[in-house]
């Protein structure tokens, strides 16, 4: 016996519509019953879970300084996802973002004025822009598989900053400590409302991007450009379009906005160059353009919905000791249920009894 | 269906109460860098943290969060905490270093207290172990054990702690034996097992026949146990993974300090801006008995054991040349703590190339 996909003949608009909160109705179900098998009061803990990070605007603050970074990173996956190009580098990119802007309040720390600022975050974006464009150029010239070499430059770059804060950039004055000087405050990313809590304009910058990316998916030709020779190549040939410049313009602006994002955080949120600047957020990025339907304006719900799931899993740990593990499984639990329900709307699902090989010859 | 409606009910009933319970106790908060079961670093911590809730449990209430990436998330995460009514907040990792400066500034009224850092304000303390006294007495243990004269270092990062570890280790290997050998391994971790077995591996197959870590994961001693060879527990007595392989441990024995800090917070008398440096003395840093060795081997680690505590011996004490065979301490002279903690050298005989 073994399941078969089948794909459906037309899609249920009412279910497509429905089909995220079905799946959250489903992980409450699925956290109640965890809950109470491990001997927690299942209501207090999906409270901590998903009202209470957003009960104190503090904690809203949080919100917005976990989820900008994922959905920038995101805004640029979902165009090159939608192209075809698969890159899983974002991480790698982030960090480059992340070096190529500290390099002028680490080099020049002298330079303090008001275009310091933007010069960083050109920087940034042009970091991560340059090296994304490496497995685009291997793509375009030797016809490497972008995922592995995308992937692979994410632990180079890993070490490269990890010698960097180690080794050269390390603060002179720094007990010989891991970390570059922190940055001076002309170099800060500034907070959007220091009174109430510690978001900084990195957020902001994030749904802009969105906003303009899906504008350009929306209503430009480059955007009709992208998903056709994302569907097919072909296709995108006889109307012209070049496979190989898309490759590029994919990379490089997903890699730049991976870079902006990198400089959003090393200068926004954290401060100065530290020789771990990302907790994953390139590889949890895959999943949000992807529980954002590909769609940029997707992608801002998505980034905030598992950022909440890291703030409520923290939380619950705290108050309830809900082991984080168990934190982790239930934020899996919500991924497997929103792609499950998506799933089911374009597929169904068929049991096939007895030999499936000549089933499948009799039906052909 | 009534009845999970009633458990439901009942549950969130229970936490309402036991929340109003709770809030007459003072709270005191923990953050882990790592897994609370991890065998190593953040266990002892937790081990501190359990007897916090032996001895005082009547008046104090504990919490934690383990697995804390350093940085942001540090960050949020104490805030959290002190926002959460926690009265001391300790903080496990040196990465929480400027995170927890941050949020201390935020909330004068909650005392911080952060392991192995640098910086203090008016309500951080730091508190750490003098680990190097027991590496030296393990180094000493290996330069009598080790039949090829060369031990094997599995490193986590070149940051001065493990680095005066490491010089520290081979001092005390040779006191015992002047040709002694060290090989070093950087796995670029606090804690991942299968680089660490990685790391024990490729240093048992070049001639290596004892193994020391600065890392968490019980990883090298299981290899050393496979393999044969002997290897000394981290931070944790870690006599279950190798009963036949492990010589001793460093015991990372934080549940006193707490315990009186706590106290100390409770009363009134907890004082912020203090830098604590407790070593073997103290009782912050003991050995796992000394075991799989023969009696000669035992009875000199004891020896060692209590010269350090009397304050008889200094494991850096001179004549030790830099690794480049420049004098660091003249005959007799006994280093200063400030150069042991912004360690950024080898002593002569380590054979390795600083990362730098």
């Amino acid at each position: 016996m073994r399941l078969e996909l089948i794909k459906r003949p037309q899609q249920s608009a009412f279910f497509s519509a429905v089909s995220p909160l079905f799946a959250l109705l489903l992980t409450l179900i699925a956290g109640v019953i965890i809950f109470t098998l491990l001997g927690k009061p299942p209501l207090a803990a999906l409270y901590t879970y998903f009202i209470e990070p957003l009960s104190e605007v503090w904690q809203l603050h949080e919100l917005a300084i976990k989820a900008g970074p994922l959905i920038m990173i995101a805004v640029g996956l979902s165009v090159a996802y939608r192209s075809n190009n698969w890159n899983i580098g974002a991480e790698g990119q982030f960090i480059m973002g992340g070096i190529a802007g500290s390099l002028i309040p680490i080099l020049v720390p002298g330079f303090q004025n008001f275009m310091t600022l933007p010069l960083m975050l050109i920087f940034g974006f042009a970091g991560g822009a340059l090296y994304g464009a490496i497995p685009a150029l291997l793509k375009t010239r030797f016809n490497t598989n972008e995922i592995l070499t995308s992937l692979m430059l994410v632990y180079v770059a890993q070490l490269f900053l990890d010698w960097l804060a180690r080794g050269v950039f390390r603060d002179p004055n720094g007990n010989n400590f891991p970390g570059s000087i922190r940055f001076p405050s002309a170099a800060r990313l500034p907070e959007i409302d220091p009174a109430q809590g510690a978001a900084h304009w990195g957020f902001v910058l994030s749904i802009v991007a969105a906003v303009i990316v899906w504008a350009m998916m929306q209503y430009s030709l480059k955007g009709f450009e992208v998903k056709l020779l994302g569907e097919s190549p072909r296709a995108g040939r006889f109307a012209g379009f070049s496979s190989a410049r898309m490759v590029f313009f994919a990379f490089l602006l997903s890699g730049g906005l991976a870079g902006l994002a990198g400089i959003s955080e090393v200068s926004g949120a954290i401060g100065q160059l530290r020789e771990n600047i990302s907790p994953g957020y390139g590889f949890t990025a895959i999943i949000v353009a992807f529980l954002g339907r590909l769609n940029p304006i997707g992608t801002i719900a998505a980034g905030l919905v598992l950022a909440l799931t890291y703030l409520g899993g923290e939380g619950a740990q705290m108050s309830l000791g809900i082991s984080d593990k168990v934190a982790r499984v239930f934020q899996g639990l919500i991924l497997f249920f929103v792609l499950g329900c998506d799933t089911l709307i374009h597929y169904r699902i068929r049991l096939v009894f007895g030999d499936p090989a000549a089933k499948t010859a009799a039906e052909g | 269906m009534k009845k999970i409606l009633f458990a439901l009910a009942a549950s969130a009933a229970l936490t309402v109460a036991s929340g109003a319970l709770a809030a007459d106790k003072y709270k005191a908060c923990f953050i882990y860098v790592g897994s609370k079961t991890d065998g190593g670093w953040t266990q002892a911590h937790d081990i501190g943290r359990q007897m916090v809730d032996k001895e005082l449990g009547d008046q104090v209430e504990t919490a934690y969060v383990e697995n804390v990436p350093e940085g942001p998330d540090a960050e949020r995460a104490l805030e959290r905490f002190a926002r959460s009514g926690c009265g001391i907040i300790f903080t496990t990792s040196f990465g929480f270093m400027d995170q927890t400066l941050a949020v201390a500034e935020k909330f004068p009224d909650v005392k911080f207290e952060h392991a192995t850092g640098y910086k203090t304000a008016p309500n951080v303390t730091t508190y750490n172990s003098r680990f190097y006294e027991g590496r030296y007495i393990i180094g000493q243990i290996a330069g009598k054990m080790s039949k090829t004269g060369t031990a094997g270092y599995i490193a986590s990062f070149p940051i001065p702690e493990v680095v005066m570890g490491i010089n520290a280790f081979l001092l005390g290997a040779r006191s015992v034996n002047p040709d002694f050998k060290l090989k070093v391994v950087w796995v670029n971790s606090w804690f991942d097992a299968g680089k660490e077995a990685d790391a024990a591996k490729a240093l048992i197959d070049q001639g290596v026949d004892i193994l020391t870590q600065h890392t968490d994961s019980t990883g090298p001693m299981q290899v050393a146990e496979e393999r044969g060879i002997k290897a000394f527990g981290q931070a944790f007595d870690q006599i279950s993974a190798g009963p036949n392989a492990q010589l001793t441990a460093i015991e990372d024995t934080w549940g006193p300090y707490y315990v009186k800090e706590i106290k100390a917070a409770i009363d009134g008398t907890w004082k912020g801006g203090q830098s604590t440096w407790d070593g073997l003395k103290d009782g912050i840093l003991t050995m796992a008995p000394y075991t799989n060795m023969p009696d000669d081997v035992k009875a000199m680690a004891e020896a060692t054991e209590a010269k350090i505590k009397s304050g008889e011996l200094h494991p850096f004490t001179g004549p030790v040349n830099k690794q480049d065979g420049t004098v660091w301490l003249k005959e007799g002279e006994v280093s200063d703590d400030g150069t042991l903690l912004g360690m950024n050298f080898y002593v002569e005989g380590v054979d390795d190339k600083l990362p730098q």
